[in-house]
């Protein structure tokens, strides 16, 4: 019972399950109650709260495309959009047929050599949008983690390598994405001449910002863990006379590993920050792409349509952060566990 | 030039005749390149995009085309010149501009013109107060239009006075808006100042600063009070009567009655290595500029509803239905009939005149973006570089023969040249065969022989 436990806690989930299953185990059930309302009923309360709050405030602000939606004007987008994306995924399907039908008339008309199959030419849907964002932040972290844990580790190792990379690290790390976009915009389309299906030039672009933005927080947490490992671990390596290879994965890297997925968290959180920022700016597709095209629709339901948008970003944020911390939690034996 | 000519005829009927060729027996033209993606801006005049899009017109020519809105009219015209568009929505201005290297310097072509007309100069509810009192009155108290910018005059001068620049915006350097709100402003003796070397924001001698802002992007600039007034296309300027932010004061096509608009822009290069695609995307154009006008607008409330979807134009329905049903209102609640507010078809509304693309650079002239004054056949031979008429004309007769379009509705005989236009708010007549004729008669503006010096003033070359 304690395993199941540890691993409710593990995946995030534990203070909603945890205290029933104390109870059937035979705890006070007061203490149990008192932790289930300190966990759960509180922020539920504090939502409620907010919800009310932004209900009552929303309406008294006039702005030019009317008043700022209340959480139900929200609700009613966020319908709205699956709903659109239902009636796209229907044209899809008709987009589909119509082209089987053509293709069948070039092979009935002898012309095979002519049958092609081609993507849905529409529009991408919230959610089409949303899977694109996840994609490239990934793709993006996943650069700056291969990048970052290396140089870190070597950064943690040596002092030498540390005060060269200092300064640098110093000085890039604070540079917001926006004035890094056109220079990863020129070099890219400098670069990237014959841009493949998989990885279309504004994906990479995006990509690349976000690599840019989020190599930091990981460099530095992983420089910050390899040079705060016990120094007896380390003289017992070179008494071992250990390869330098079988050290770093047999002793640096498992001792840091706390620390380094410290860095990958943040690193996710603001290469997802930034990635959303990049597409607004540069009009590649994703939410950021979304949230611009919205308010450059100005309708009257656009800035429901956008809250929409900010919403899934922080619930979005919030689940990769949640997903971090179990990696986290499944890969070290911090005190946590 | 016989020689020239006749040769450019056999190769355009060999061309002829090998796609008669190769689609004998599909009843599709053999397009080179069959997955494309078309840039646009959000603006009503997007229309035959959308509507060949939605009524499969792209498809029936075999096209699979995917519309993509763009951020401004800077990024769309560099996404074409890079080729990560394949063909846009253009102002008229962008590929003549382009082509002379005024701007971004690259060959940019255009066979289709998108529209006439749609656009509006829209001042905010500040200077509209202070205007109004001047403007005549009809017997039921509304004012009588169209509003000359006479009546602005005073405002900006008292602006001045109060050493407060007047600021107004529009869309793009080489945009229709540029041109009609300066021969707005010129016309009613407010100068809109220069272009010169050493000013490329075109402010020299400037009553009226202009600026550029994006078109979506006006009604909030306007209510942040950075711009006072502008000139854009629909529905900004409807926008703003609903926002209740301005007050439409003129359209252009009271400035000028029936003047081109939009055109549908590819770049040489693309053109010449696809020249059945660029035929088949010409001719599901045509096809939708025809349904849009078909049958006195008709088909328009069915146009507003695609528009209004949030992947095209995206704006309310009822803001878009506005001028897109033959309406226009000024004041909230002072509706009137334009019906000709957004022609697609209509006059031959399409056909690519080699006279519209001069009128333009005429207006580059006039205000000092060509620096230098240049001979007629100048003029000429830039037009016949940018516009295409051949190719429309190849489009409208596959058309024709297949039955989708009316012999009688398009200009098989014409060159190229408008009969010469009177129907300017300054009455100055237009003709296009004399494009230096035609500067030597306004007020305000360079002339033949005449530069803009570097230090902002107006002298002979």
């Amino acid at each position: 019972m304690r395993k199941v436990m540890n691993i409710f806690s593990i995946i995030g989930i534990g203070f909603i399950l945890n205290p029933f299953i104390r109870m059937t185990m035979g705890e006070s059930p007061k203490q149990n109650f008192a932790a289930l309302w300190r966990d759960l009923g509180i922020p539920l309360l504090a939502i409620l709260g907010f919800l009310a709050a932004w209900s009552a405030g929303a309406s008294q602000v006039e702005t030019s495309l009317g008043k700022i939606p209340g959480p139900v004007a929200v609700w009613e987008q966020f319908e709205a959009l699956v709903d659109d994306h239902k009636a796209t995924r229907e044209k899809a399907a008709a987009f589909y047929d119509r082209q089987d039908a053509r293709n069948q008339r070039f092979i009935d008309e002898g012309f095979p050599e002519r049958v092609k199959e081609r993507a849905f030419t529409g529009k991408p849907t919230y959610f089409d949008q949303i899977w694109t964002s996840l994609r490239t932040v990934f793709f993006g972290f996943l650069i700056a983690t291969i990048v970052a844990v290396p140089i870190g580790i070597f950064c943690g190792l040596s002092k030498s390598v540390n005060a060269a990379m200092n300064p640098l690290i110093q000085v890039f790390k604070p540079v917001s994405p926006l004035a890094w976009l056109p220079i990863v915009t020129m070099v890219v389309s400098a670069v990237y001449l014959t841009p493949s299906e998989a990885f279309p030039k504004a994906f990479l672009i995006s990509a690349i910002t976000v690599t840019l933005c989020s190599l930091w927080p990981t460099l530095i947490n992983t420089a910050h863990g390899v040079s705060s490992i016990d120094k007896d671990l380390m003289n017992v390596s070179q008494v071992l006379q250990l390869r330098a290879f079988d050290k770093i994965t047999k002793l640096v890297i498992p001792s840091s590993l706390p620390l380094i997925f410290t860095g990958l968290r943040l690193s996710l959180g603001v290469g997802w920050m930034v990635l959303i920022a990049a597409e607004m700016l540069a009009q590649n597709p994703g939410l950021g792409k979304f949230v611009w095209d919205e308010f450059q629709n100005g309708s009257s339901t656009s800035l429901a349509r956008i809250m929409v948008a900010v919403l899934t970003i922080g619930v979005i944020g919030f689940l990769l952060d949640r997903v971090m911390y179990t990696l986290q939690a499944m890969f070290t034996f911090s005190d946590k566990r | 030039m016989t020689v020239q000519t006749s040769a450019k005829f056999c190769a355009a009927l060999v061309g002829a005749v090998s796609i008669i060729a190769t689609t004998a027996s599909a009843e599709w033209l053999d397009v080179e390149k069959d997955e494309l993606t078309l840039g646009f801006i959000k603006l009503t005049d997007m229309a035959p995009l959308a509507v060949a899009y939605e009524l499969g017109y792209f498809e029936d020519e075999g096209l699979y085309v995917t519309l993509e809105p763009q951020a401004n009219w800077k990024v769309l015209l560099d996404r074409v010149i890079d080729g990560e568009l394949d063909g846009a929505h253009m102002l008229a201005g962008q590929p003549l501009g382009a082509t002379i290297g005024f701007g971004t310097q690259a060959d940019i072509i255009t066979a289709f013109s998108m529209d006439l007309n749609g656009n509006g100069i829209t001042v905010s509810n500040e200077v509209w107060e202070q205007m109004k009192p001047g403007i005549p009155k009809m017997a039921d108290g509304r004012p009588v239009h169209p509003i000359g910018a006479e009546y602005l005059k005073p405002v900006v001068d008292s602006y001045r006075d109060q050493g407060k620049p007047f600021k107004m915006g529009m869309v793009f350097p080489v945009s229709t808006h540029n041109y009609e709100l300066r021969y707005w402003l010129a016309a009613g003796g407010i100068n809109p100042g220069y272009y010169g070397k050493t000013d490329i924001t075109g402010q020299f001698q400037a009553d009226a600063l202009l600026s550029v802002t994006p078109p979506p992007q006006m009604p909030a600039t306007l209510e942040a009070g950075t711009i006072y007034g502008y000139c854009v296309g629909e529905p900004w300027n409807q926008q703003a009567v609903f926002k209740g932010i301005g007050v439409p004061v003129i359209t252009d096509y009271e400035i000028w009655k029936d003047n081109p608009e939009k055109v549908f822009g590819v770049s040489r290069e693309w053109a010449e290595e696809n020249p059945n695609t660029h035929l088949a995307l010409v001719k599901a154009l045509i096809r939708a500029a025809i349904w849009l006008d078909e049958n006195d607008n008709a088909n328009r409330e069915e146009a507003v509803e695609i528009l209004a979807r949030s992947e095209y134009v995206g704006a309310d329905a009822e803001v878009i239905a506005n001028s897109m049903t033959g309406t226009f209102e000024y004041e909230k609640g002072d509706k009137r009939d334009i019906p000709d507010f957004n022609v697609f078809f209509r006059y031959n509304a399409t056909y690519p005149y080699y006279s519209d693309a001069i009128w333009y650079l005429t207006q580059m002239r006039r205000w000092g973006q060509i620096a230098e004054s240049k001979p007629d056949s100048w003029y000429m031979d830039t037009a016949k570089k940018v516009y295409r008429p051949d190719v429309y004309l190849e489009a409208a007769r596959m058309l024709v023969d297949e039955g989708k379009a009316d012999e009688a509705d398009f200009p098989w005989d014409t060159d190229g040249f408008k009969p010469p236009q009177k129907e300017f708010i300054d009455d100055i007549t237009f003709n296009g065969r004399k494009p230096n004729e035609y500067l030597a008669q306004f007020p305000i503006g360079l002339k033949e022989g005449e530069i803009v010096s570097d230090d902002g003033r107006v002298v002979s070359e």
